[in-house]
């Protein structure tokens, strides 16, 4: 028999026990929409982290250290015996300008943090300030700020972290517009000994700056490699440059033979597409520096995301495993109703191929309905536990997200699943029915 | 022996048994016989005999313990159950007591099935349904439904099933059965119009008058033997 004449009898024949069909088909969709809502929590979650960290610039951005603070602290990181063989270069302003000639290099910006002591109504608070590139705002981190962004990357102006917030005032909203003044220690460079012997030095003088508080954010945004302390105020990085506090690895800079000239403690490069960040971790190490990335990091994300579908998935599967024998049911059902249809039709010419076929038909007819079922009503959960979550967010006063996705080729897969579940759920009832002699059939009554 | 190669269904020695039990059943035993193309023969005897045993046999419904079946020179015995499913298709038309029409399909639906089995393309099927339909003069009732049908119109519109392949054997398991006398003559009028047109034709029937009147061979069965073969007096 053709596929349209099978189809259109089977369709008849689901037609026919519309009721004991659509349960069946319903079960089926049942098995379907909770391997897709689990599934589509998963991908969503998965999307939403990997958004979250692509976004903070991690993906995208290799670290640099001179390769001295290297050694020890960031060991362990990919393919660092590699460039041992080239000498280390200390990590200066003209480090920074070769590496932002690097091909496929967007940015490269110092971490500038320091401690300081925050003065705020006649009290002093003390905390660590660090510099973010203007480039941050898009990274994702500011998206629940109160208030707002700098209004420009030389700005004299300060985001709080919420936690000082608090200290600063009851009602942290009311800091925003007010001022804050930063009493930090600057370094300012020695004039170099007329023996010639040892250059370099700087003192340390205390100095105070203004700042206008512009934003509030509840988390603490990606600075750079870290370093110290807990950074709780967040100023534009032009502003904390132009500052020259003195930092940590200052007086590693003035042992070390670099001279008057400021070394960094470590450079962000941020790089056009993650996809180039081997390539341009490697180069960087060619050139004496010691680097790092968190592409290692991105693929054991997607490797536990991909255990915990695996795992969610099973439960849904053993709900369509639940829900085929449904099937079976159904069918053998069908085949103790429709025995003497079954003798008519081999009687009539039907080959024992013709009747499996049918019964086959029926099985993955359920399953296609079945499968497109399941996937609306999958989605439709997930847009629930979207709704549900983000209802409980706006009541935080944290912006909204999409914790479920439901990707066409998932769509393609649960569709496929019930039509393959099915197809096999009908095998026994199908070669069932292909074997029932005829002239037994045609007694049946 | 050269008419018999020739003929359209040749039964040798053939036997069907079955095991009820301790008992073995005879079903058929021994039976031979040749039915030539164009033929109307009337198996007779009483319930019991075999004689719609050996129509299922000849059908290709079922196979023989003991012996062979030629329809139009080819062996039954010898085909796998695709080849006997179409030789059902191809060769045999099929008509039973009971009607055997699918009650939720309508007249013209149900003469289509054996198009669909036997693959037939589409823009053939609808004249060869008109066809068969008008055959057994149903032409106003195809959108009709069994049930809504009287028994005598339900055996027609099993007529036009059996004959819209056009097969080469009719083969009426007693078809007059469960019709009144009045509808079983009409029906028997058309079967005898179906054989004159060429097919053959083999019925099996308890009911000797009516076999007397319009077959022109009958043979008797009795405890799965052929007990009497002769043409019509």
């Amino acid at each position: 028999m053709k596929v349209r004449d099978l189809t259109e009898l089977a369709a008849r024949n689901l037609r026919e026990a519309v009721l004991r069909n659509s349960l069946t088909t319903l079960g089926i969709g049942v098995g379907v929409a909770s391997l897709v809502a689990i599934l589509s929590l998963g991908v969503g979650l998965q999307q939403l982290a990997n958004k979250r960290l692509t976004n903070s610039g991690l993906f995208n951005a290799v670290i640099v250290m001179s390769r001295q603070n290297f050694r020890g602290g960031f060991g362990r990181a990919r393919g660092t015996e590699q460039a041992d063989s080239t000498p280390p270069r200390p990590l200066d302003e003209d480090a920074r300008k070769e590496l932002a000639q690097i091909p496929g290099v967007v940015e490269v910006y110092p971490e500038v943090r320091f401690p300081t002591g925050i003065k705020f109504n006649d009290n002093t608070y003390p905390t660590v300030v660090a510099g973010v590139p203007q480039s941050s705002k898009g990274s994702g981190a500011y998206d629940g700020i109160q208030g707002s962004f700098f209004s420009g990357p030389d700005a004299q102006e300060a985001i709080l972290q919420v936690e000082l917030a608090k200290q600063l005032s009851n009602n942290p909203g009311s800091l925003i517009g007010q001022s804050v003044t930063l009493n930090y220690a600057e370094r300012q460079a020695l004039p170099s000994s007329s023996d010639g012997g040892i250059s370099g030095g700087f003192s340390v003088v205390p100095h105070e700056e203004k700042l206008k508080i512009v934003g509030i954010i509840s988390t603490e945004p990606t600075t750079g490699a870290g370093g110290f302390g807990q950074v709780r105020l967040i100023i534009p990085l032009d502003v904390a440059e132009k500052l020259q506090a003195a930092q940590a690895n200052d007086l590693r800079s003035v042992l070390g033979s670099s001279g008057a000239r400021p070394n960094f403690a470590s450079l962000t490069v941020k790089v056009d597409d993650p996809s180039q960040v081997e390539a341009v971790e490697d180069n960087i190490k060619a050139r004496g520096f010691g680097a790092f990335s968190l592409l290692d990091a991105s693929k054991n994300l997607t490797l536990i995301f991909s255990v915990f579908d695996t795992l969610f998935g099973s439960f849904g599967g053993l709900a369509l495993v639940v829900a085929s024998l449904g099937i079976v049911n159904t069918l053998v059902m069908a085949i103790l109703e429709r025995r003497r249809e079954i003798g008519i039709l081999k009687a009539l010419g039907a080959s024992d191929g013709d009747v499996k076929k049918l019964f086959f038909t029926e099985a993955g007819c359920m399953g296609l309905l079945g499968g497109v079922i399941g996937v609306l009503l999958g989605w439709g959960i997930g847009r629930g536990i979207n709704f549900g979550a983000n209802v409980y967010l706006h009541r935080q006063n944290l912006p909204s997200i999409e914790l479920t996705a439901v990707p066409i080729w998932m769509v393609i897969f649960a569709i496929a699943i019930s039509i393959g579940v099915s197809l096999a759920a009908g095998l026994y009832p199908a070669s069932r029915a292909a074997k029932l002699n005829p002239v037994e059939a045609l007694r049946y009554e | 022996m050269s008419s018999e190669n020739g003929a359209a269904v040749r039964a040798e020695h053939v036997a069907k048994h079955y095991q009820m039990g301790e008992t073995l059943v005879r079903a058929v035993d021994d039976v031979s016989i040749v039915v030539q193309p164009g033929e109307f023969v009337a198996l007779l005897g009483s319930s019991g005999s075999g004689k719609s045993t050996m129509m299922n046999l000849i059908a290709g419904l079922d196979r023989p313990s003991a012996g062979a079946i030629y329809a139009h020179g080819k062996n039954l015995a010898e085909m796998d159950s695709a080849e006997l499913a179409k030789h059902r298709s191809q060769t045999i038309g099929m008509v039973f007591q009971a009607f055997n029409l699918l009650p939720r399909m309508t007249l013209a639906e149900n003469v289509e099935l054996p198009l669909r089995l036997a693959e037939v393309e589409r823009e053939e099927r609808g004249p060869r349904v008109s066809e068969a339909i008008e055959r057994v003069h149903l032409s106003g009732r195809a959108n009709h439904r069994p049930p809504e049908l009287s028994g005598g119109e339900q055996q027609r519109v099993a007529l036009a099933r059996a004959l819209v392949n056009k097969p080469a054997i009719l083969l009426a398991d007693e078809p007059t059965g469960n019709l009144d006398s009045k509808t079983g003559d009409e029906i028997m009028t058309l079967i005898t119009e179906i054989n004159r047109s060429g097919v053959t034709v083999l019925m099996v029937t308890h009911d000797q008058a009516r076999a007397e009147k319009y077959a022109r061979r009958m043979i008797f069965m009795r405890d799965g033997k052929v007990v009497s073969d002769g043409d019509r007096p």
